[in-house]
């Protein structure tokens, strides 16, 4: 009896130990679940769904406090990849975020018009937007997100969301028309 | 050293298809007449575009570079003949879309006048590196159709030891010869530009692989070679099926070798190059020519004298359709490139770019609709890339492109095999390149969302540490105020203190009741109390005009 209260306790304090040790050792930071939704969201960090960029709103859907379907940038593909990730189904995209934009925008400043008043500059997430007070603004174009948050605080109304153009190394094939098929030419 | 008993490999698959090179290939190559107008795109090759170095109104005379670029994957392009620029503007160039590329027109002025030309004398006492420059300053793209920058695959870099350099000049679609024609008009450049992307490459041995349906061009390079004097070069004659003259199946035949999935052939020792590159490799090193010109078949059922033309880069397609003769009033098909690769071209105004090796015009066709896939597997029995072209039709039909990669996606060459097989009339290939530019598209969607989370990361990390500074400031002045309080003059500096920010509001209120009395009422006071609460304020103003 003596023997083995002694016997327990010991093999439970050596467990007590390792499995203490392996909680610092091994110690996770940030929730990866919350990086792998990162991962997914566009980064437009446009806050359409409410909150205050992708990476609060990928913590919101971990925590179950948002719906997957708040991502009008991201559109079906990323609803589809983040219900793949968190095995719930896939739903249409929540009209009261936005819509899904046919094509890629992204921000041009009117450089006649611009007065330089860096609002614009405070407004941009990711530092797209190049300028100083009283100087003419600019926007470095392959860097914009097209989140268009910089366009309300514009005094002057000088910024303009305009189609990205397509050149040959970013044109797509389109989806083949099953009714055309295949050209008798090739045949 | 002509091995015709050499022992030679097969690959999966492949094709016997009726050639239709004897129409097209037995009539000597002509010369086009230099066009008035010569239409200049700046994006000829894969990689980005070259930018405009002359300004309209320019005068420049044949060979002088008319545009360059700094990117690696590019090319210069240069002046087809002497004249003015008239325009320099977006506009459609051939693509399957048609897209607008920025173009330069030149206006022949009929003189036809070079610029100066810098031959290498020797290119055997020139290194690598000057000769791969010369490569790339000539403009040099590969001329097979693929348009990828010839200096880069000069560039082995230092890990790579080149066993064999590869000619390719089997030219195995249907209905092309203009690889043909330049083999048995110009069998010498074509050996020169051997040796000198040997001697470049430092390659142990160099074949030059021709398909048994041109006995001719075998002939002429083999008399070339023994002219020479030289056995440097080994000439292979590889059976004729399509698609030999893929780069990775002529290695298979050539030499046993598999191209790894995904890799690239100097992965395995090997370096390939068309045969027409070779020649034009030679102009610009012996010559010091650039690429303004070449080799082109025009060919197909409505032409009425197919041929092979020389023609200047930019020269308009209608051009070289006359010069060889249109069959009137039939509706036709203009494509560019050969019937199983090729594109079809919407107008016959576009230009000719360098990799344009065949224009092809066949009466208008019908399309045969698309049935369903009854999984008869032919596609699979002919695939030179041993994939699965039905798993990849099905996934990129369902928009699965992760799964369509597991497939092996990128190791399809679009040779269109499966397509010509498939009894159900689905264009499998036109899936394929609509998969592929998908997943390229995603993969930049999703390096440009890195960038972005990376930027808003530092714009918050950046704001957070302001935010701490001036926290910080007004934290160490407070604290200097307490140390001040307790310093005994403390009671008099806080009323003072307090004593002018009730004299300011009051200025203030008084100035804007009556802006003519705006003058401040007690300065001194007001500039002492300015400068203890001002650090309260910089921080804000800093972090603002910071970001």
């Amino acid at each position: 009896m003596f023997t083995a209260t002694i016997t327990l306790s010991l093999l439970a304090i050596i467990f007590g130990l390792i499995l203490g040790y392996a909680a610092i050792r091994f110690k996770i930071d940030s929730d990866p679940v919350v990086d792998q939704i990162d991962a997914i969201l566009p980064q437009t960090q446009c806050g359409q769904c409410s909150y205050p960029g992708c990476r609060p709103y990928a913590e919101a859907i971990s925590s179950g406090e948002a719906d997957i379907n708040r991502c009008p940038p991201g559109g079906e593909s990323t609803i589809q990849a983040l219900a793949d990730l968190l095995g719930v189904d896939a739903k249409p995209l929540d009209p009261e975020a936005g819509e899904v934009k046919p094509e890629k925008l992204v921000a041009v400043i009117d450089e006649q018009t611009c007065i330089g008043c860096t609002l614009c500059i405070q407004a941009c997430p990711v530092d797209a937007i190049l300028g100083a007070a009283k100087q003419m603004h600019t926007i470095i174009g392959p860097e914009c997100t097209g989140c268009e948050l910089c366009l309300p605080p514009c005094p002057v109304d000088c910024i303009l969301m305009v189609p990205v153009k397509t050149d040959a190394n970013h044109w797509k094939w389109p989806f083949p028309n099953p009714d055309a098929g295949l050209h008798e030419a090739q045949r | 050293m002509n091995s015709v008993n050499r022992k030679l490999w097969k690959y999966n698959g492949g094709l016997h298809l009726e050639d239709h090179k004897t129409c097209s290939n037995q009539m000597e190559s002509r010369e086009l007449p230099m066009p008035k107008r010569l239409t200049i795109p700046m994006q000829q090759h894969i990689g980005e575009a070259a930018h405009p170095i002359v300004k309209v109104g320019d005068k420049v005379l044949k060979g002088e570079m008319i545009a360059e670029s700094s990117a690696r994957v590019s090319a210069p392009i240069h002046a087809p003949t002497s004249g003015t620029i008239v325009e320099i503007a977006p506009m459609p160039m051939p693509h399957p879309a048609a897209l607008d590329a920025v173009t330069i027109i030149l206006e022949s002025d009929g003189l036809d006048q070079w610029c100066e030309l810098h031959p290498i004398e020797n290119y055997r006492h020139v290194s690598s590196d000057e000769l791969r420059d010369r490569i790339r300053d000539a403009g040099i793209v590969g001329l097979g159709g693929a348009g990828f920058p010839s200096y880069i695959k000069l560039d082995p870099g230092q890990h790579f030891a080149i066993e064999t350099l590869i000619l390719n000049g089997a030219e195995c679609e249907p209905y092309i010869t203009c690889d043909d024609r330049l083999m048995r008009e110009r069998p010498e450049a074509i050996l020169d530009g051997a040796r000198i992307m040997r001697h470049a490459l430092h390659a142990k041995r160099c074949i030059i692989a021709i398909e048994d349906n041109k006995p001719e061009a075998f002939a002429a390079l083999e008399r070339a070679q023994s002219q020479s004097g030289q056995a440097d070069i080994e000439l292979v004659l590889v059976p004729t099926l399509y698609p030999t003259g893929g780069e990775r199946q002529l290695i298979k035949v050539l030499t046993g070798k598999e191209v790894p999935s995904q890799g690239r052939t100097l992965d395995i020792g090997i370096i390939s190059h068309n045969v027409t590159t070779a020649a034009t490799i030679a102009d610009a090193v012996i010559d010091g020519i650039p690429l303004i010109n070449r080799m082109i078949t025009v060919t197909g059922e409505s032409i009425t004298t197919p041929q092979n033309i020389r023609a200047p880069i930019g020269a308009p397609i209608e051009a070289l359709l006359d010069f060889a003769g249109r069959e009137n009033g039939v509706e036709t098909q203009l494509v560019m490139g050969g019937p199983m690769m090729g594109i079809s071209l919407n107008s016959a105004s576009l230009p000719v770019i360098k990799t344009s090796n065949c224009f092809m015009l066949q009466p208008k066709q019908p399309t045969v609709p698309e049935s369903p896939c009854i999984r008869c597997g032919e596609c699979a029995v002919v695939c030179p890339a041993e994939l699965l072209p039905q798993q990849l039709y099905w996934h990129s039909r369902a928009r699965e492109f992760e799964k369509v990669q597991d497939y092996n996606l990128f190791d399809c060459i679009e040779c269109g095999c499966c397509s010509y097989v498939c009894p159900s009339n689905i264009p499998l290939v036109h899936y394929y390149r609509f998969a592929k530019t998908e997943v390229w598209a995603q993969e930049r969607e999703k390096e440009a969302a890195n960038i972005a989370r990376m930027r808003h990361e530092h714009r918050q990390a950046r704001q957070e540490k302001a935010e701490l500074e001036k926290q910080e400031r007004m934290r160490k002045k407070k604290a200097a105020l307490k140390d001040k309080e307790k310093g005994g003059t403390d009671d008099a500096a806080k009323k003072a203190a307090i004593k002018a920010a009730m004299d300011r509001a009051k200025a203030k209120r008084e100035a804007n009741q009556n802006p003519e009395a705006a003058a401040p009422t007690d300065v001194p006071s007001q500039e002492a109390a300015a400068t203890e609460t001002q650090p309260a304020t910089i921080p804000e103003s800093t972090s603002k005009s910071e970001s």
